[in-house]
């Protein structure tokens, strides 16, 4: 299985400059395991630890084939071959 | 430094004001790797707040794909100030994430939705290191003459 994970700027630091890397997982949150394995610290850029459970960190928005998974199951949103996973921090501030 | 045409900065300062007392936002696109702040991009503040500005996340990623498709990044990531001065707050240090981008603060404090002068700062903001750059404001170019333009 492969989806097609397209990475901001900021990020491209953890992919050797690569804009766009492979992985594989049934869900994001398993996507975002396999991520980790072959880019050691994204995983941490992505997620973060609330009240003892783990959920995207606030101000970065996963898309999966352009639907924000916030609304489609979040981390347990569910991947297939040929999906494709676009990640882009939130542009926010004060 | 952050060289810009009269017209962007004009429309910056323009949707600063519109959005007074709200905080205006948008990004200026430019070619990959040039550094021209070439296409005004005003977005909408999903927060609708005085003191706080967020691109709604549809709209982001509706953003970001048209740039791609141009070969284009955010040059500019401007965003206004409603009530304090033109410097970037603590929680926009931590949330900048475009270190490739120039980040224009304009501060409306002074004189709201009216006309009048307003601060208008440009900063890089890399690994929560806020540097200040100057601004230089190009003129617009000079129209072409009747004989230049094509003949219908």
């Amino acid at each position: 299985m492969a989806i097609e994970v397209r990475i901001p700027t900021i990020l491209r630091t953890y992919t050797d400059g690569a804009k766009s890397v492979e992985g594989d997982g049934e869900t994001l949150s398993a996507l975002i395991d396999d991520l980790e394995g072959s880019h050691p610290g994204i995983k941490e850029r992505l997620v973060e630890d609330k009240a003892g459970s783990i959920d995207l960190r606030r101000f970065v928005n996963v898309y999966i084939n352009d639907e924000d998974v916030r609304f489609i199951g979040g981390l347990e949103a569910p991947l297939g071959d040929g999906d494709q996973v676009v990640v882009l921090p939130a542009v926010a501030g004060g | 430094m952050l060289r810009i045409a009269q017209e962007t900065y004009d429309a910056i300062v323009a949707h600063a004001k519109r959005d007074h007392p709200d905080e205006a936002c948008g990004v200026v696109a430019g070619p990959e790797g040039s550094d021209r702040p070439e296409r005004f991009v005003p977005m909408v503040n999903a927060a609708g707040s005085p003191t706080f500005y967020e691109f709604d996340s549809t709209e982001l990623l509706a953003l970001y794909k048209d740039m791609d498709a141009r070969d284009e990044e955010p040059v500019v990531v401007y965003h206004s100030h409603t009530a304090t001065e033109a410097y970037p707050s603590r929680t926009d240090i931590g949330l900048a994430s475009e270190p490739n981008a120039h980040y224009v603060l304009v501060s409306t404090r002074e004189h709201g939705n009216s006309d009048g002068p307003v601060e208008f700062r440009s900063y890089r903001i890399i690994d929560g290191v806020v540097t200040e750059e100057d601004v230089t404001v190009t003129a617009p170019e000079t129209p072409k003459t009747n004989q230049e333009e094509s003949t219908p």
